[in-house]
């Protein structure tokens, strides 16, 4: 191996028992800088395990999640903080929070206590609103914000963390069709490697340099959109009939009903008479 | 900038709380001045010799005096545990009374009169925390294993306190010894008449130790806004402050209980009126918080003693009166929020 396969964020075969069972079971995760990896695969799958692994806030049963080579635990969770930042699923608080307050969370890891936020906070926070396209709402409630600006608050948030490793859980769920556009441009737009998890597999296959593909706990495939996204694949996976055509080097997924189409769509007599 | 904010604000408040002090003092059966009270406790301090009648110095120094400085602990303190609860439990109802601490702290300084360890303020005070731990404990397992939601925390603190305060209603009435019990009322609803300078000084102790702990946690309780995870996320090791912090709050409940019965809702409406001058961080809030719980409670108590001359209304009664209307409202706000 060379210096360079020890640079960032790499789960090695962790698994993770809960009742009895495996909710991941040996699993690796080795992002090269500045990629951004899809985690695919459906609901239960260990998706949000995985992350929660990397994150460090669950510690794997077996296997090791290093950062530079190093053991996560070996950092104190402060300067884990500073490296890794996490955009969970669905952020509520009861706190009244404008953005640039829940942006200034974000500034915590790199603070000491007694001290007020340092002009070097300040421009972190600037940035991160910016970034984002919050600067003109910082001072908006968070209980009156939208889902997609919640999200986008999220991410101003991690990143005025300045991390190099961001993980991302699902961050498109429950947002307009733009909005989901928008947040991914915006997060593969930045300079850090990125992990997210998302359940379509068409932004995925958009948005992501490499994806993983986990089923009950278990990685079953691993590279590039093109690669991975199979009409083989997605039928043992997800149990569905999918047709994937090629856009640019990227794949395109239609799915197919489970009957049989029918022959003339044209034609109302051979239609089911029930649909 | 936000520096110089708090320090106007700590400023005034302390202003505000010298002068409720030196006002509340004065009020009374007794007629009593301001100029007394300057009198009484400048020879008191050793500055200055008195002109005052043993009477009326012993009216200020011994009566009036610890009672309303008592009273002045006894909100900030209490105001400091509900702002405290409130965001390390993410729940705006969280406070030592409603949470069931307050009763816990009662039944165990009950216990400690009746099985005979002393009735000093240090072994009341020692009985009350391990009281306060328990009902904390019972509350936050019961409310863990039913899912750890705002109504399911309210209600486990609801079982504990009815549990907590029949258990000190049972010690106390079958308890032979009426003398060395201060009556149901005093442990249940909290009354400050009978404060003394031993109270007013452990208590203040006690405050002062717990509000440097919590100062210095104030950046951690900002972590907590979007829960526990989320505050592990941003580098908190959120065990080690939920258990630094919850016993911290424990053992200042205990404190005050000890000295003043469990007065309620102090905790649960101060930090929210706070949160309305100065916003959701902690660094400000926490300060702010206990100087208007203690100016609100010096008034209240001020009222509670001679609003009904010469009855006096236990001071619980009091905020009792003015917690429930808040309680229905802080609810009545949440509802539109989750």
């Amino acid at each position: 191996m060379t210096e360079s396969d020890h640079t960032g964020l790499h789960a090695d075969r962790v698994s993770r028992r809960a009742d009895g069972g495996f909710v991941l079971d040996g699993v690796t995760v080795a992002p090269r800088p500045g990629e951004t990896i899809g985690l695919l695969g459906p609901n239960g799958s260990g998706k949000s395990t995985l992350l929660r692994l990397l994150s460090g806030v669950l510690a794997p049963s077996t296997g090791a999640v290093t950062l530079d080579g190093l053991p996560l635990p070996r950092f104190g969770r402060r300067a884990v903080a500073r490296r890794v930042a996490t955009v969970q699923q669905n952020a509520h608080t009861q706190t009244e929070l404008t953005i640039r307050d829940v942006v200034a969370l974000g500034r915590i890891p790199h603070r000491r206590p007694w001290s007020p936020l340092s002009a070097t906070d300040a421009r972190a926070v600037a940035a991160a609103l910016e970034r984002t396209g919050l600067t003109d709402r910082a001072d908006r409630f968070w209980h009156t914000l939208s889902g997609g600006e919640r999200q986008r608050a999220q991410i101003a948030r991690a990143l005025a963390q300045e991390p190099s490793e961001l993980l991302l859980d699902e961050p498109t769920n429950h947002l307009d069709i733009q909005y989901q556009l928008d947040l991914l441009e915006l997060v593969t737009g930045l300079p850090v490697t990125t992990v997210i998890a998302l359940h379509d597999l068409n932004l995925a296959a958009m948005y992501c340099d490499r994806l993983l593909v986990l089923r009950d706990g278990r990685a079953v495939a691993e590279g590039r959109p093109a690669e991975v996204l199979t009409p083989s694949l997605i039928g043992e996976v997800y149990g569905v009939r999918a047709e994937v055509t090629s856009d640019r080097g990227r794949p395109v997924i239609r799915f197919l009903r489970r009957a049989p189409e029918p022959a003339d769509a044209s034609d109302p007599s051979t239609r089911p008479a029930s649909s | 900038m936000s520096g110089a904010r708090l320090a106007l604000l700590v400023c005034g408040g302390l202003a505000a709380l010298t002068a409720s002090v030196a006002v509340a003092v004065t009020i009374g059966p007794a007629d009593i001045t301001t100029v007394d009270v300057w009198r009484s406790v400048s020879a008191h301090l050793g500055v200055g010799d008195t002109a005052l009648n043993p009477l009326r110095d012993g009216i200020v120094w011994n009566l009036r005096m610890p009672r309303t400085l008592l009273a002045a602990v006894c909100g900030a303190g209490l105001a400091l545990c509900g702002a405290v609860m409130q965001s390390l439990l993410r729940n705006p109802l969280a406070d030592p009374f409603v949470l069931g601490v307050s009763s816990g702290a009662s039944t165990g300084a009950v216990a400690v009169i009746v099985l005979g360890w002393g009735a000093g303020v240090l072994s009341l005070s020692a009985g009350a925390f391990v009281g306060a731990l328990l009902s904390f404990g019972m509350v936050i397992l019961l409310s863990h294993s039913l899912g750890a939601t705002m109504d399911r925390v309210v209600l486990s603190g609801v079982a504990a306190m009815q549990l907590f305060s029949a258990l000190t209603s049972f010690v106390v009435l079958t308890s032979a010894d009426a003398e060395t019990t201060r009556g149901v009322l005093f442990w249940l609803l909290g009354s400050l008449s009978g404060a003394g300078w031993a109270d007013v000084a452990l208590c203040s102790l006690v405050l002062v130790g717990v509000l440097v702990v919590c100062l210095a946690h104030t950046t951690t309780l900002d972590a907590f806004a979007f829960g526990e995870e989320a505050a592990a996320n941003l580098g908190v090791r959120v065990g080690r402050a939920r258990l630094v912090l919850l016993c911290a709050t424990a053992l200042l409940t205990a404190a005050l209980v000890s000295a003043a019965g469990a007065i309620g809702f102090v905790g649960l409406v101060l930090p929210h009126a706070a949160r309305a001058l100065t916003g959701s961080g902690h660094a400000r809030l926490l300060p702010v918080t206990a100087l208007t719980g203690a100016v609100f409670l010096v008034w209240v108590d001020t009222v509670a003693r001679t609003a009904l001359d010469p009855q006096e209304i236990p001071v619980g009664v009091v905020t009792s009166l003015i917690g429930v209307p808040a309680f229905v409202a802080v609810l009545y706000r949440s509802r539109r929020q989750t």
